[in-house]
């Protein structure tokens, strides 16, 4: 049996990354409880350490041949590692970006990291599940510390609002997703993922079986959807941008939107992948009505996080879109677009912390009047920023964009690209209307901007990669097509 | 004798008391927990019946998974009730309107 034992112990080395990572919460939690509430910074830096550590652990894994393990429950494979690097590479910065804001707001306890921690290790295995079981309880393990998180504040009754509306949201979103998953499972006999193609693939579907997965198909969709945010299913997500405390907006927006896309690679396309024809159309409403609403509705937008949030549910629409096409490159553009996004929607949160000073929450669009005489550094990444987009050259926002209606026209719909411009166009206005306040308005207020050093730094950095990563898009492009 | 189909169309019609449950009822937090155990509780006969129909275990297991997330559910959403009640002295729904949407 010493041979049985030697395969197990290296399949567990496939799983080092997640290991490692529940390994540290746990630590993190304990130290964390003996810690007087001065050396909390110490829960900061240990936190980070994890995640680096983490993020490490995946990168080397990226290259190795797909093994599966755990019962065929879990996946190891390039996408899923590279997926990995992302998450805690972005959670890092987003938790760089957060760390004055927590300290002002009182928000700075060790339950904070833990929870932020726990949502990683729920969007690792997200990114990893073979099998719907495991899709479902890192989907769990990540909505259940997002909602936790969201109510943190505890004495602020719009974020206790804001929380309760993504709980029950969220609720009704698993529950549609498990009764896709209990559909599928029902006809297909199995919940792995390789199982169910081979199924949906065969020859031989009776036109009974093809309806029942049909029937599961479309709740998974709208459990996805849910999750993802695109309209119709879209009501949640300016509420609870809006009350959550601005740094776990940044975390809400950002982060889970690279596991969604990975649980929706892993369901949708290696599992269901032979019915594309039958969930590409549901894709086109689904994309066009985000695109169309989440340009239009953040016009009227007043507060800036409402604003960020449809504009999140537009860009949502375009990474849905990629999916449209059914062709491997199609896939990897929505991959790159995913990771632009985040890379962009944490500058733009960046600078809304950063005008946030004590007790006061520059959530309107007012605040920003004036900003490039207060600080014309942060003025000018907002600029990067908002141009970025609204898709303008030679940012990377405009090469995302530019590569999904490349394989969008490619693939044949030559009017879905049409409309999607055209509403891209008509949402540059409330980015354009930002720079403008920015720039030619003047401001109402005097404050000087005080940050940290770190933050200031890595802002920067972030705000350079906008500009940098566009002068050679097709690199990138060129590596997020060889993840499929 | 109980065919697979009658189990689908129960839990079909207990799903969707639990769906319309959550967009028709205005009055109570409470009571929108209870749909969402209803609708778990639907997905669960699901599982079962075809597990028992398939003569394959892997259904059952999944709702043995099922049940301990609704569990761990229901724990953070009584606690998110708590916070309501603490900041609006109140669990009507009709508390929870301050923001638009």
């Amino acid at each position: 049996m010493t041979s049985n034992f030697t395969i197990e112990l290296n399949s567990l080395l496939v799983a080092l990354p997640e290991i490692f990572l529940i390994s540290g919460i746990v630590v993190v939690l304990l130290i964390d409880l003996f810690l007087k509430s001065k050396f909390k910074q110490i829960t900061y830096h240990l936190t980070h350490l994890c995640l680096l550590i983490t993020g490490v652990l995946s990168f080397n894994l990226i290259g190795n041949p797909e093994t599966v393990i755990f019962s065929n429950s879990f996946v190891l494979d390039d996408m899923g590692s590279v997926f990995k690097v992302f998450i805690a590479g972005s959670t890092m910065v987003a938790m760089v970006y957060s760390r004055h804001y927590l300290i002002e707001q009182g928000l700075f306890k060790g339950e904070y990291f833990v929870l932020i921690l726990l949502a990683v290790f729920g969007m690792m295995v997200m990114a990893s599940g073979s099998s719907l079981l495991t899709l479902y309880i890192g989907l769990e393990i990540l909505s259940l510390s997002l909602y936790t998180l969201i109510a943190i504040a505890r004495n602020r009754s719009v974020s206790v609002e804001a929380a309760l509306k993504y709980f029950i949201l969220g609720a009704i979103a698993s529950g549609l997703l498990l009764y896709g998953i209990s559909m599928v499972y029902g006809i297909s006999g199995s919940i792995n993922i390789e199982e169910i193609f081979a199924f949906a693939s065969g020859s031989n579907l009776a036109p009974r079986e093809t309806l029942i997965l049909n029937f599961g198909l479309v709740f998974l969709v709208i459990g996805i959807a849910f999750k993802l945010g695109a309209v119709p299913f879209h009501m949640w997500v300016p509420d609870v941008y809006e009350g959550a405390p601005t740094s776990v907006t940044m975390f809400l927006s950002t982060v889970p939107k690279i596991a969604a896309l990975a649980m929706l690679v892993r369901i949708l396309i290696d599992g269901l992948g032979p019915m594309h024809s039958y969930w590409s159309d549901l894709f086109i409403a689904l994309s066009l009505l985000s695109i169309a609403l989440g340009s239009v509705v953040a016009i009227m937008q007043t507060n800036i996080k409402r604003m960020l949030a449809y504009s999140t549910i537009s860009h949502v629409g375009f990474i849905m879109l990629g999916f449209v096409t059914g062709t491997i490159s199609g896939y990897g553009s929505a991959t790159f677009y995913v990771i632009v996004y985040v890379l962009m929607s944490l500058a733009a949160f960046g600078i809304v912390i950063l005008l946030n000073s004590k007790g006061y929450e520059a959530d309107n669009i007012s605040d920003y009047k004036g900003l490039s005489k207060r600080s014309p550094w942060f003025a000018l990444v907002m600029l990067v920023v908002m141009l970025s987009m609204a898709g303008v050259p030679p940012f990377i926002g405009f090469y995302s964009k530019f590569f999904i209606l490349q394989q969008v026209v490619s693939a044949g719909f030559l009017t879905i690209a049409i409309i999607a411009v055209v509403f891209a166009v008509i949402s540059a206005y409330y980015y354009l209307q930002i720079i403008k306040s920015m720039y030619f308005d003047d401001s109402e207020s005097e404050a000087v901007i005080k940050a940290p050093m770190d933050m200031k730094i890595v802002l920067s950095i972030n705000g350079a990669l906008i500009l940098v990563v566009g002068l050679f898009p097709d690199f990138w492009m060129k590596l997020a097509v060889s993840l499929f | 004798m109980i065919t697979l189909s009658d189990y689908l169309i129960l839990s079909a019609i207990v799903f969707c008391i639990g769906l319309a449950g959550i967009f028709i009822n205005r009055t109570n937090i409470i009571t929108l927990l209870m749909c969402v155990e209803l609708m778990l509780a639907a997905v669960n006969t699901n599982f079962i019946a075809f597990s028992y129909f398939l003569g394959d275990y892997t259904g059952q297991i999944f709702v043995f998974f099922v049940l301990t997330v609704a569990a761990a559910e229901v724990a953070i959403g009584l606690g998110i009730v708590t916070l309501v009640y603490r900041n609006k002295g109140s669990i009507n729904i009709d508390v929870t309107n301050s923001l638009r949407g």
